[in-house]
């Protein structure tokens, strides 16, 4: 704090107390921040708690109080179990999918070749461009009549003809099946998220010591072995990161569901973020929207210290 | 034969890089096609639904901009970023400055708090921020967007600027309070005209990430005219059974295009951002 010592003798007039104070002008310039969400996420947080174990709707906003209810009340519905259920097989599959695509993307991206940013420029489309926009040019391509993939699948006849692979009638219905709506949802995801895991694994593959990979070449190991032994091992703690923070995020997303099926067909694709905007907003019934939000409020806890752990734990780039 | 790999290692290059792009960007090629194709070319299943069969036509993008509220939407989302924007400035500079600054202890384990706020979902937020915003009078407002999406931006534009910050050397400063500035007068004078880059990297991500927000505008606006693109579009121009395809798809093109192009200029330090505040 020396350059604070060395201003506090040259105030020009009284306020200058206050203005060269470092102490006390720190915490002035962080307070409005730590307030604004204090004010709004803290105690958000606090009455959707409260909202959880209360009867309160909107036609009724009084707040009182009636125990865990609300828990059992949600848990004994059998849509809230599907979409639980959903929405694991959701976030597990699509982030599996995603370490695994960005990977191969980030790979081929950390080469050298003509034409790079045209590729990386469209790469990351799905991420810089709005979700709900580019969601509804997938509901476009998952039209029940005029989805380019039955097209192509028609054209080339495995669909649409009598004994054809995938059956006589014209269309798949993509997002009218239960298991092919659950898959276009899937891919849809996967579609958005590969652009940040593409990014945050170039930042680990970048952050490997070059001379390294050298060294083991020169000592003969095989590509296989370079990739078992270095590559893996030093980027596996940031991709644990990028698997964490996209399973919080696909967890807590509601916007590519809502556009593309809004849960159905029969509730087939409802995960809980959309079952409690149903519930809790079209619904009215605020209490069981705030107790289904809420439910997987201990899993996000335990995966955001988890990340943090290996935050402090990996200092590697 | 290690040339022949060398050209086979190069094809497969290509044809990951390729396969990768088209993924990415397909759908948008898709809404280019859907926006200029006329009625009768598009809703037919028999036809090659890749190109134009007939001549293209501007017909979706006038009914877009003239009978819909799709300016009025974009209109809106220009007034909420750039509310937003100004807001996330004035509390996230000095914010940064002083975590930046006088990080010792407790500043880094603020840092990591704010972070970790970003990671309370809007999924849970926004049952009692309607209510919040209901009681405050803002219901159906572009207010209560205003007053809500710093909740995003703030943390995370903060965590940006401190990186910022840090870069810019504390000598610079304490020369010029020695000429005779104030703490805050160094900052503002001496402290922001250099990270001017930074700055502006907060403005296109603060900026972005509102136009980019669903669920927040979902909730709390249902009135048509008050309506953001993002919600808008999906909502707006899907009514019923009555898909207008041609311009839901020029709308979702036109609100997206020109985002991308931005977002994608600030990417590299958004990554770098980025990877500080997860990898430090």
């Amino acid at each position: 704090m020396s350059a604070a010592g060395k201003a506090e003798g040259m105030g020009r007039d009284e306020q200058a107390g206050i203005r060269d104070n470092s102490g006390q002008l720190a915490l002035l310039m962080i307070a409005p921040a730590i307030l604004y969400i204090a004010a709004l996420i803290g105690f958000s947080f606090v009455l959707a708690i409260l909202y959880s174990v209360s009867d309160i709707t909107t036609g009724d906003p009084t707040l009182r109080i009636i125990g865990f209810q609300n828990f059992a009340a949600i848990l004994d519905n059998s849509v809230f179990r599907l979409a639980l259920k959903n929405t694991f097989f959701f976030a597990f599959t699509s982030q599996i999918l995603v370490i695994l695509l960005s990977r191969i993307v980030a790979t081929a991206l950390m080469k050298e070749f003509r034409g790079k940013w045209l590729a990386r420029f469209l790469i990351m489309l799905p991420w810089t461009a709005p979700i709900s926009l580019g969601t509804i040019g997938w509901l476009w391509m998952f039209d029940s009549i005029f989805s380019p993939f039955d097209w192509i699948l028609r054209y080339f006849g495995l669909l649409g003809s009598p004994g054809a692979l995938l059956g006589p009638m014209q269309n798949l219905y993509w997002l009218g099946v239960p298991g092919l709506a659950m898959a276009s949802v899937i891919i849809v995801h996967v579609w958005r998220l590969l652009p940040l895991a593409t990014v945050i694994q170039l930042a680990g593959l970048g952050s490997i010591p070059k001379d390294l990979l050298e060294a083991a070449e020169v000592d003969g190991a095989s590509p296989w072995r370079r990739t078992l032994e270095i590559t893996i091992p030093l980027t596996l703690p940031i991709v644990s990161i990028a698997f964490l923070f996209g399973l919080v995020f696909t967890f807590t997303d509601m916007t590519v569901v809502y556009v593309m099926t809004r849960g159905g067909p029969i509730h087939t694709t409802q995960v809980l973020s959309t079952w409690t905007f149903f519930k809790g907003i079209e619904g009215g019934d605020l209490a069981q929207g705030a107790a289904i939000s809420l439910f997987l409020f201990p899993v996000l806890a335990g995966i955001a210290i988890l990340m943090l752990r290996m935050v402090r734990k990996s200092e590697v780039v | 034969m290690s040339r022949a790999r060398k050209i086979l290692g190069r094809g497969g290059l290509y044809t990951v890089i390729g396969g990768f792009a088209l993924f990415g960007a397909f759908p948008f090629y898709w809404m280019v096609i859907a926006t200029f194709k006329r009625d009768h070319d598009l809703f037919n299943p028999v036809a090659n639904p890749f190109i134009f069969n007939e001549p293209p036509t501007l017909d979706h993008l006038r009914l877009l901009i003239f009978d819909t509220h799709f300016v009025t939407y974009v209109m809106n989302t220009l007034w909420v970023g750039l509310a937003v924007v100004a807001i996330t400035l004035l509390v996230a500079v000095p914010a940064a400055y002083s975590l930046a600054r006088w990080a010792r202890g407790w500043g880094e384990t603020l840092g990591i708090g704010i972070f970790l706020t970003y990671l309370v979902p809007p999924t849970i937020l926004f049952i009692p921020l309607s209510r919040f915003a209901s009681a405050l009078g803002l219901q159906e407002s572009l207010w209560s967007l205003i007053l809500i999406y710093p909740t995003f931006t703030i943390p995370f534009c903060t965590w940006l600027l401190m990186g910022f910050f840090k870069t810019i050397p504390k000598d610079i400063e304490e020369q010029a309070m020695i000429d005779g500035h104030s703490r805050l007068g160094a900052m503002f004078w001496v402290v922001l005209p250099l990270g001017i880059s930074g700055l502006l990297t907060v403005v296109v991500f603060a900026f972005t990430l509102s136009m980019h927000e669903f669920i927040y505008a979902l909730t709390f606006i249902s009135v048509s005219a008050k309506k953001t693109v993002s919600i808008g579009v999906p909502t707006e121009l899907v009514r019923g059974d009555v898909f207008q395809w041609g311009p839901l798809m020029a709308g979702a093109l036109i609100a997206s295009i020109p985002v991308a192009v931005v977002y994608t200029f600030f990417l590299d330090r958004f990554i770098a951002g980025f990877t500080m505040g997860a990898v430090k």
